[in-house]
């Protein structure tokens, strides 16, 4: 097993929380009830209740108590680049940064298109990993954008949905019977929606910054006409479509439209694109080389207002471990991707802290909107749901230090960045997986 | 040097020069007011000097290139360094790699400057956090060329005089250009009237936010323009077809007696080398009285001089 602060499992009971549960609309004083894995009572109603014997009592002292984060966007190396993350150094980097469920791309070497690696990677995170580790399978045979892979067999075994990761499926057809297929079982489709060819050798926002630089642009077309069509083909097929990241203005007037029409779209954008613009690059700074890349000041408002007014359903990390091997290199060479387990929540309270989104909000996007997307049981605080849940201090300030993150990978655009809002304690399945202790 | 002048490194305070980018006019001024030492020096039979007596410099080419490369030799055996040229050419090791490596092993033979090309933008700003020395940018990707940008200055000051209200035409291939980068902001720093002429899938998207007049018809482009300044073609760059074909591009592009002629009287024709002859400039055009390209290789040496030197007084030590 691996080390849990607590590990013999005593009821826990958190007093005097400020309680926001999204999946009811409550932020309300209240107590938090814990007992064999799962949550017994929450919210002010709980005041009432009698504590469990034998409980760890916490007086949270005004603190927040959410439900633990549900992070739909996380490239993990094991199996196949254990030097870059394993699901050791994922699990504690999530349980710092308050990430309960990690959602794990099937980018690996092997690629998880099979039932046996499925089965295989829910053996070895149970085993290694402090936190749920749940992967998402391919929707094509190796990533390769042509034959679908066993649907059914891989969700009975545990997919929680299929993706083909950071690729893109050019192939109509394939993603329109993909989109058909996964309707029997319920399935989700998340699909990176990113023309390669109108990419081409593009390594950033097309623009005067990228310009300036002597850098090859992305245009935001890749984005939108390959997003378009996706919409069209999720219309066509009545299939569950969620891009699993956008970038800029276009595409939520595109998923908003999809939305009014009724069509069963959703989808997410990363905390870093809330958080940072391409001005961020600064003198070709190549942790800040991310794929979609980040863009303009009025994208990156645009989607703050996407999530304020729910049009973008999830926020990620999309955590990317990536090593000097691939990252000390010039911009144009350098692999995309940025960590971002331990940041993902402080850089969404920024949302808060500015004023532009409640904490409610903020909170659903990162918890109860994803459990509901992946038809997951977690992702709310109420009686019988999995006692996964994270105490919080939304305002205490702190700052990023990249040599202390905990994930293997270094790779942070937030070094030295300024963060009001940190995890206070993670508690996963009822047990303590992190408790903060000041450095 | 004369006593009454400011020394050019009290002006230009400086470890590296990576761009033209983040110059103030002043600096850029002084280093142009310090070649022309450097052709009064270059012009005597004795061309030497010892301001890098006792220091190595290396030229580091990851791209090939002769004039530069020889250029940069040149100016600095004048001033007296030891000049050591390293060609990494393509091999193949993952080029990014060979950069970091290649540039600790010569940081560990100690040299007081480095003077880098590279194929990647954005590689010598790289470079220069990882070495301890002075590093010049001799060309990175298609981000800046800043001695390409001093020497054309410093060719137009001396035939038109002060570079202020001069239109100023930057004609080709704009998107992969380097040249035309380090060109637009030293012009426009120094207050020229700046305009650039291409078909518009070699114009970068942004290119407007860089204070230039944009035009893809040459003739409107060139009317009125004191100084034309062409590009190469860089087909080797080109991932695709950004133009259908040379004949085309020429009968649109190619600078010729024709063209020329909307320029102002008396306009001077520039280009950075090597030239396509018959694909971007007429051979007539590019030999004949109009033509500064070969005062450009001298100014080159000369600019690439006062480079050194400027950053030579800045060297600890120094």
């Amino acid at each position: 097993m691996p080390d849990r602060l607590n590990n013999e499992e005593r009821p826990l009971v958190l007093t005097n929380a400020r309680v926001i549960d999204p999946s009811r609309k409550l932020d309300a004083r209240g107590t938090v009830i814990v007992a064999d894995g799962v949550i017994v009572a929450a919210g002010p109603e709980a005041d009432a209740v009698s504590f469990p014997e034998g409980a760890e009592i916490v007086d949270c002292r005004g603190a927040a108590v959410m439900p633990g984060l549900i992070d739909m966007r996380v490239f993990i190396g094991e199996p196949g680049g254990e030097h870059r993350e394993t699901f050791a150094s994922a699990g504690q980097a999530a349980a710092a940064g308050g990430v309960t469920t990690v959602i794990m791309m099937p980018d690996t070497d092997p690629v998880i298109d099979d039932v046996a690696l499925v089965d295989y990677i829910a053996r070895r995170t149970r085993d290694t990993a402090l936190v749920n580790v749940m992967p998402m399978a391919a929707i094509t045979k190796g990533l390769r954008g042509r034959e679908m892979t066993e649907f059914g067999l891989l969700k009975d075994v545990g997919a929680v949905g299929f993706t083909d990761g950071r690729h893109s499926i050019t192939n109509a057809l394939v993603l329109r019977r993909a989109l058909t297929y996964a309707r029997d079982f319920g399935a989700l489709i998340m699909h990176h929606p990113a023309d390669p060819d109108l990419t081409g050798s593009g390594v950033m926002n097309e623009g005067e910054t990228a310009t300036r630089l002597g850098l090859s642009g992305i245009p935001k077309e890749a984005e939108i006409i390959m997003l378009e069509r996706d919409i069209r083909l999720a219309a066509l097929t009545r299939g569950r479509y969620h891009a699993a990241q956008i970038s800029c203005a276009e595409s939520l007037e595109i998923i908003r439209r999809a939305k009014r029409a009724g069509l069963a779209v959703s989808c997410g954008v990363s905390a870093t694109h809330l958080a940072l613009n391409e001005l961020d690059i600064g003198p070709y700074r190549t942790f800040f080389r991310l794929s979609p890349p980040l863009r303009s000041e009025d994208d990156r408002q645009a989607m703050i207002e996407g999530v304020a007014d729910g049009s973008i359903d999830v926020i990620v990390s999309s955590h990317d471990p990536q090593d000097v091997d691939t990252k000390r290199h010039p911009f144009a060479e350098a692999a995309d991707g940025a960590v971002g387990l331990e940041t993902l929540l402080a850089a969404s309270l920024r949302l808060v802290n500015n004023g532009d989104v409640d904490l409610l909000t903020v909170a659903r996007a990162l918890s109860t909107r994803p459990a509901e997307l992946l038809g997951l049981p977690g992702g709310k605080l109420t009686a019988g749901a999995p006692a996964d849940i994270i105490l919080v201090d939304p305002a205490m300030p702190w700052i990023c230090d990249g040599e202390k993150l905990r994930s293997r990978s270094k790779n942070t655009p937030f070094e030295g960045a300024r963060f009001e809002g940190r995890v206070l304690r993670t508690i996963v399945a009822g047990r303590t997986v992190y408790a903060y202790a000041a450095d | 040097m004369n006593e009454l002048k400011a020394s050019p490194a009290a002006v230009f305070a400086h470890r590296h020069l990576l761009g033209i980018e983040g110059l103030l006019p002043a600096e850029i001024i002084a280093l142009l007011d310090l070649a022309e030492e450097a052709v009064e020096v270059s012009r005597q039979v004795e061309k030497k000097k010892a301001v890098l007596r006792g220091r190595t410099q290396i030229n580091l080419f990851f791209e090939a290139s002769t004039r530069t490369q020889s250029s940069f030799e040149l100016a600095g055996k004048r001033l007296g360094a030891d000049v050591m040229n390293m060609s990494v050419g393509s091999s193949s090791v993952k080029k990014g790699e060979t950069l970091i490596d290649t540039a600790m092993t010569l940081n560990a033979m100690n040299p007081d400057i480095l003077v880098v090309r590279h194929h990647a933008a954005g590689a010598v700003h790289l470079l220069a956090q990882k070495v301890g020395c002075s590093v010049i940018n001799a060309g990175d990707g298609a981000h800046e060329h800043p001695t390409q940008a001093l020497l054309d200055a410093l060719t137009i000051r001396r035939h038109k005089g002060p570079i202020h209200d001069l239109t100023i035409a930057i004609c080709g291939d704009i998107l992969h250009s380097r040249v035309a980068r380090s060109n637009i902001m030293l012009l426009n720093a120094l207050g020229a009237r700046v305009r650039c002429i291409g078909p518009s899938t070699l114009l970068p998207k942004g290119l407007d936010r860089l204070g230039v007049e944009i035009f893809t018809d040459m003739r409107k482009g060139l009317a009125d323009a004191d100084i034309v300044m062409m590009l190469r073609l860089q087909r080797e760059r080109m991932d695709g077809s950004f133009v259908p074909s040379v004949r085309e591009y020429f009968h649109f592009f190619g600078l010729d007696a024709e063209k020329l002629a909307f320029a102002k009287p008396g306009a001077l024709v520039m280009h950075p080398g090597p030239m396509n002859r018959g694909v971007e400039i007429d051979s007539a055009i590019a030999d004949g009285p109009q033509s500064l390209i070969r005062d450009q290789v001298e100014m080159g040496v000369a600019v690439r001089m006062a480079v050194l030197e400027a950053l030579a007084q800045n060297l600890p030590n120094g």
